[in-house]
């Protein structure tokens, strides 16, 4: 007995580890990646930070001096090969050192490299500087003078996001709320059609909102302010929000609020006294996913606040990194990192309400 | 408990009331009226001090460009439209965002107007979106002149010959670039600056330590092909890897052979639709670069790996010391991809893409950004005026990275070396061509044709299939 | 509102009752006004307002949250004050009203609008039309513009919408599927753990990453260099080191359509944390009375898992469930970040984003998000017809 259990512990730990390993490589890989150069990101693999063997070039020599002819088996430094061989490398007997060719027939080289222990250890906050900080360009202007032209900071964006993302998680779970509990827990006319309204908008994909909704808010003077985007992403989360709050209020045990109900309680007394800290869980949770998605969003914020570049989100900012070039890697993975911290506060933060005995066997079968 | 939420609430109520009323409406307008105040108080100053004596009509600031007589740009410099504001969108990031304020400054600084760009990667979807929704940009910069097309047919361009004149613009522009300008039957925009395509790039120094030859005509180009080939090394980087866009380095390769196999009249026709994919003349250009490309000892990486490269990466490979190739065909943007330190004339440098019929002359191809008007006000056509000189694209003369369309942009306005020569080159063609996708229409040219292509090269469809989905999928 | 109610006692007499009737007259009447009052004040002030961003943003937060909390209490207030029946009556819809008047706003009209402009071609609806004229419906329809059903003939005989649905299965199918079950035994596994609270945090730790960000971690796993060259991509270097040749995975259209799995593998990554969240409060719910009588029962930790577990928990997987295929059905960020809808691996939002704003043809593009709505009509059925059995319907 006591020997089973042992043997589950460490396959129920294991089998997690495991797990939790395959989840995390992604996110290692962009962690390491954000302290490495650009150049070091675009040649090399992240991997390669931890110790390895690998060849490196102790001589080089001219295949010219060495009165090679390239187009026969040649025999260099020991080894023998063609050309071709010769180009992937041709390793020693005894395999400690190996002769290639590097380059082409005409300009090309031999290098004759040893295997030694190494790791790809140059790291750097270079990265973490220009996407906090902001990504200096420099310009000449027509009369020849060279400015530095400073990049933007991210605190302004990071504001703009957190502006934009409080006030749109907390409403629509607010009016979900209340929605939720009119479902589950009154009876009147229309509600079930109400409802599968409510649940068949759940798959209405956003994209075909933004017209319409972008022509309403330049009628109603609402582009590009804050509360034009609070809106709509509560618009776009509440059939979620609604459908969620309800499988969980549904669910709450009928007697203690049948009870409230005999004390004379009001409705809306049994739903901000009893419903809402009964529900603490799933607000929580469904507040979690709600922030992650308004935090992480882009085309809702590029769309309903794109007109002042002093609104842009951390999303907009970390998309503009890019730049027209395309290739700055090295800056996406620092942006990437920044732009996670908060939401993973949240999360952390709101975790203990996810333990045992709040939910109290509310869940039913 | 409820009492004290109530009076909770009130006092919250009325702090924001207060906040609102003290902050409120009355904030904005002082702030405007400061920024117009100070403006105007510039350009009175300026009057003031340089042209004390001078009759009140020519007191204009001083400025190092030519303005169109009679128009707004003209009324905007003599400071009519100061502290108003002219909106452009575009598809400018780090750092052409960057050069495009930079070429903005000249025109700010002496008409008080401010140009607030607003642009992402994203450009395309959101001016469409705007648009749809009534709430257009005042400017647009469209550097696919084939969605432009479908903006002007759906009656949302205002076009600038009704405040320009015709004389003034041909003054500005090359015939040829007047006539690209001209959709849905009107004119839908002016150019602003433009990338020269027919050019090879070579890693300069290395080509020259290994005795290669500059080809002068196809078969010269083939034979440096096959003798790197023979050296061991595979002579061209090509990518056609671009995200959404997969595929329209390869278009670019179709146009450039169909300037070079046939004729121009062909290539006009093509790009309206007249002669189809699947015609002779398309699938003769595509066969003829698909000689290239199709020869896994020709192409870095092999055949395969050209679909799944990033078109931006595909040249670093002919920086490495030894190069692993050696040429590569791009516009003259791709410098802005090239590796940091690499310089110009000494580590690379570019060839003219060789004709393969003499009778066809020496084309070339190019591919620019129009600015298309939305909103009609004053100001915003003084911008427009602006646009049609080269100053307003001076930030990339300066820095490179682009050349301007305009004919009045002489060499000495360039500070690169480059650009100035590719401009000599553009100057020397015997005829020039807008990037054909860019001018068919959105289905076409930023859909079918590139995924077509990206099908072709990736193997999974022959030429005719491919050729026919794309015909096919020409609207109407 | 319940000070008023305590007031309102039948001992306290005339002049009490007085005092209650105008208390809540004043109350009904002026309590609106001055919500309103500030509310409007509030929208100007955000809206017109150069103050400094903090403050902007303080003001903001107490005043988008508190005006809603107060839009609420305030109603609820007048109509509580209403006699019976009409308190009873009215009091549901002052409680859903707003959720369905916001609904109705931002999702049911533009379904409508797009449903009609669906029957016309690329450029839309002829000027002086509206959709929300029916007096203009006639006139639309025979215009030129008016082409009927032609754009769901034409979807449906074109290839790239052919693709774009077969992608979407294959993204319900597999996507769905695997987030659940991932999420299911990470909740199950770390329940009985004491690394809980680490492991969760690991596998949501996906969820806070935006697309943008996914995109350069997975190009970091995807990415491919030619033959012979060193790998950068995790993928191809572990495939090369195992005698392999290198592939570039999602961008592969020889495999097509399989390259997609690689694709949906990025989102089973970032949404198992969102299934293991739900399931783990719903695992918390089990009565530990339960599982404890089954185990004593001899039953094993798997039958416990499938006999118990499962059947406890049931509402939530199908919850879970319908969430995650609904997601998978309107997925649009991945698809456009990592390949834009290239190498074969468009769905249907990134065509109808494709379609209605890129190619500009609204017609085609509107078409395409209604077959997308019917196309899960089966899913929203399958899931009231459970909460019918739940008999909470």
């Amino acid at each position: 007995m006591k020997k089973n259990q042992w043997l589950s512990t460490v396959l129920v730990n294991g089998a997690l580890i495991l797990l939790v390993l395959f989840w995390s490589i992604p996110t290692i890989g962009l962690f390491v990646s954000s302290f490495r150069n650009r150049f070091d990101i675009q040649t090399s693999g992240w991997w390669t930070i931890v110790p390895h063997r690998a060849w490196e070039t102790v001589t080089v020599l001219d295949p010219k001096e060495l009165g090679l002819d390239s187009k026969s088996i040649m025999q260099v430094e020991g080894v023998e090969g063609t050309f071709e061989e010769l180009r992937q490398g041709v390793t020693s007997p005894d395999g400690d050192t190996q002769v290639k060719w590097v380059g082409n027939r005409r300009l090309g080289r031999i290098e004759v490299q040893e295997r030694v222990w190494t790791a790809n250890w140059d790291f750097t906050l270079e990265n973490y500087k220009q996407v906090l900080f902001g990504r200096d360009t420099e310009i000449t202007r027509t009369d020849g003078t060279v400015t530095t032209v400073p990049g933007q900071d991210m605190t302004q964006a990071f504001l703009n996001s957190l502006t934009v993302a409080i006030p749109s998680t907390i409403i629509p779970i607010l009016i979900a709320a209340f929605a939720a509990y009119a479902f589950a827990w009154m009876r009147f006319p229309g509600r079930r059609w109400l409802f599968i309204m409510v649940v068949g908008l759940l798959v209405v994909p956003l994209q075909i909102a933004l017209v319409p909704i972008l022509s309403d808010y330049q009628k109603l003077g609402l582009n590009g302010t804050f509360l034009a985007i609070w809106l709509a992403h509560t618009g776009f989360g509440l059939a979620l929000a609604t459908y969620l709050l309800y499988n969980y209020i549904s669910t709450l045990p009928r007697e203690t609020l049948e009870s409230a109900f005999i004390d004379g309680a009001s409705h809306f007394t049994v739903f901000t006294r009893l419903v809402l800290p009964l529900s603490v869980p799933a607000l929580a949770s469904f507040a979690i996913f709600q922030f992650l998605w308004v935090w992480n969003d882009y085309l809702v914020a590029l769309v309903f606040l794109g007109v002042d570049p002093n609104n842009k989100v951390v999303t907009q900012r970390l998309a503009d990194l890019t730049g027209t070039f395309g290739n700055a890697w090295h800056l996406l993975t620092a942006g990437a990192f920044i732009s996670m911290l908060l939401p993973l506060i949240v999360f952390i933060g709101l975790q203990r309400f996810f333990v045992r005995g709040l939910l109290a066997g509310s869940v039913k079968g | 408990m409820k009492r004290q939420l109530f009076v909770l609430l009130t006092a919250l109520l009325i702090l924001g009331l207060i906040l609102s009323a003290c902050g409120g409406a009355e904030e904005v307008p002082p702030a405007v009226e400061e920024a117009v105040e100070q403006v105007v108080e510039k350009v009175e100053e300026k009057v003031a001090e340089e042209k004390p004596a001078e009759p009140v009509e020519e007191a204009m600031p001083e400025v190092s460009f030519d303005v169109p007589p009679g128009g707004a740009l003209e009324k905007a410099l003599a400071g009519e439209f100061a502290g108003m504001s002219v909106s452009v969108d575009g598809p400018f990031t780090n750092p052409d965002d960057i050069l495009f304020a930079e070429s903005m400054k000249a025109f700010e600084d002496a008409t008080g107007i401010t140009v607030n760009y607003i642009g992402d990667k994203e450009f395309e979807g959101r001016l469409s979106i705007a648009v749809d929704a009534g709430n257009p940009p005042d400017i647009a910069d469209f550097p696919q002149p084939g969605l432009l097309a479908n903006f002007a047919r759906q009656g949302h361009i205002v076009d600038p010959t009704t405040f320009i004149s015709e004389d003034w613009l041909k003054q500005q522009y090359n015939q040829s670039w007047l006539d690209m300008g001209n959709m849905a039957g009107q004119t839908a925009g002016v150019w602003h600056r433009f990338n020269g395509k027919s050019l090879v790039w070579y890693p300069k120094a290395q080509f020259e330590a290994a005795g290669y030859q500059i080809p002068e005509t196809w078969d010269d180009l083939l034979a440096l092909t096959q003798t790197i080939a023979d050296d061991g090394d595979t002579a061209w980087c090509i990518g056609i890897e671009s995200g959404a866009a997969t595929g329209w380095a390869a278009t670019d390769w179709t146009e450039e052979l169909m300037l070079r196999t046939t004729s121009l009249e062909n290539y006009d026709k093509w790009t309206t639709g007249e002669l189809a994919f699947s015609s002779p003349e398309v699938k003769n250009a595509i066969e003829t670069w698909s000689n290239i490309w199709f020869n896994p000892d020709y192409v870095f990486g092999g055949t395969d790996s050209i679909v799944s490269t990033f078109f931006g990466d595909s040249p670093t490979s002919m920086f490495e010391d030894p190069p692993k190739c050696w040429l590569h065909k791009q516009g003259n943007f791709i410098t802005g991809f090239f590796p940091e330190g690499a310089e110009a004339d000494v580590d690379y440098s570019f060839f003219y893409l060789p004709a393969v019929d003499d009778a066809y002359g020496k084309p070339f191809l190019v591919a620019g950004d129009i600015m298309a008007m939305f909103n009609d006000r004053p100001e915003v056509r003084a911008l427009m005026e602006y646009f049609t000189l080269p100053e307003s694209a001076s930030g990339w003369l300066n820095n490179g990275g682009a050349l301007a369309a305009h004919q009045t942009a002489t060499p000495d306005m360039y500070g690169v070396d480059l650009e100035r020569g590719i401009a000599t080159l553009v100057n020397q063609a015997t005829s020039f061509r807008f990037d054909g996708s860019d001018l068919m229409p959105g289905e076409v040219g930023a859909g079918s044709f590139w995924t077509g292509m990206t099908d072709y090269v990736s193997g999974v469809a022959d030429l005719d299939t491919v050729t026919k989905q794309i015909d096919d999928s020409w609207p109407q | 509102m319940a000070q008023l109610d305590n007031v309102n006692d039948r001992n306290e007499g005339f002049v009490a009752n007085v005092v209650a009737w105008l208390g809540r007259a004043f109350l009904a009447l002026i309590i609106p006004l001055i919500a309103f009052a500030a509310i409007y004040l509030g929208f100007i002030f955000l809206r017109d307002s150069n103050a400094p961003k903090w403050l902007i943003t303080v003001v903001a937060i107490i005043w988008g949250v508190g005006g809603f909390a107060l839009l609420f209490w305030v109603f609820n207030g007048i109509v509580e004050r209403l006699p019976e029946p009409w308190s009873g009556r009215l009091q549901p819809f002052v409680f859903v009203g707003p959720a369905v008047a916001i609904l109705m706003w931002y999702l049911t009209l533009p379904v409508y609008r797009t449903g009609w402009l669906g029957l016309f071609d690329r450029d839309g609806l002829p000027d002086g039309f509206s959709v929300f004229a029916p007096w203009t419906w006639p006139a639309a329809i025979q215009s030129d513009s008016f082409v009927g059903l032609q754009n769901y003939i034409d979807i449906f005989t074109q290839d790239l919408l052919q693709v774009a649905l077969r992608n979407n299965l294959m993204w319900i199918v597999f996507g769905s599927t695997l987030s659940v079950i991932f999420g299911l035994l990470v909740a199950v596994l770390a329940d009985r753990s004491k690394f809980e609270r680490v492991s969760k945090t690991f596998i949501f730790l996906p969820m806070a990453i935006s697309f943008v960000g996914a995109s350069v971690i997975w190009n970091f796993m995807y990415e491919v260099r030619p033959a012979g060259e060193t790998q950068i991509g995790l993928l191809n270097a572990v495939t090369v080191a195992l005698g392999g040749t290198p592939h570039p995975w999602d961008k592969w259209v020889a495999i097509a359509p399989w390259n997609n799995l690689f694709l949906i593998l990025i989102v089973v990554w970032l949404q198992a944390g969102f299934a293991m969240v739900l399931f783990s409060a719903a695992l918390k719910g089990i009565p530990e009375e339960l599982l404890e009588a089954g185990r004593i029962d001899g039953a094993s930790e798997i039958q416990v898992f499938f006999r118990i577990m499962l059947p406890s928990i049931r509402g939530t997987i199908i919850t879970v469930w319908t969430t995650i295929v609904i997601f998978t059905l309107k997925i649009f960020d991945v698809v456009w970040v990592m390949t834009g809808g290239q190498f074969g691996t468009h769905v249907i939002a990134t065509q109808f984003y494709r379609q209605s704003f890129t190619a500009r043809n609204a017609g085609i593009g509107s078409a395409i998000a209604i077959i997308l709505l019917l196309a899960v009509v089966p899913v929203m059925i399958y899931n009231l017809k459970q909460f019918r059995e739940q008999e909470a319907f």
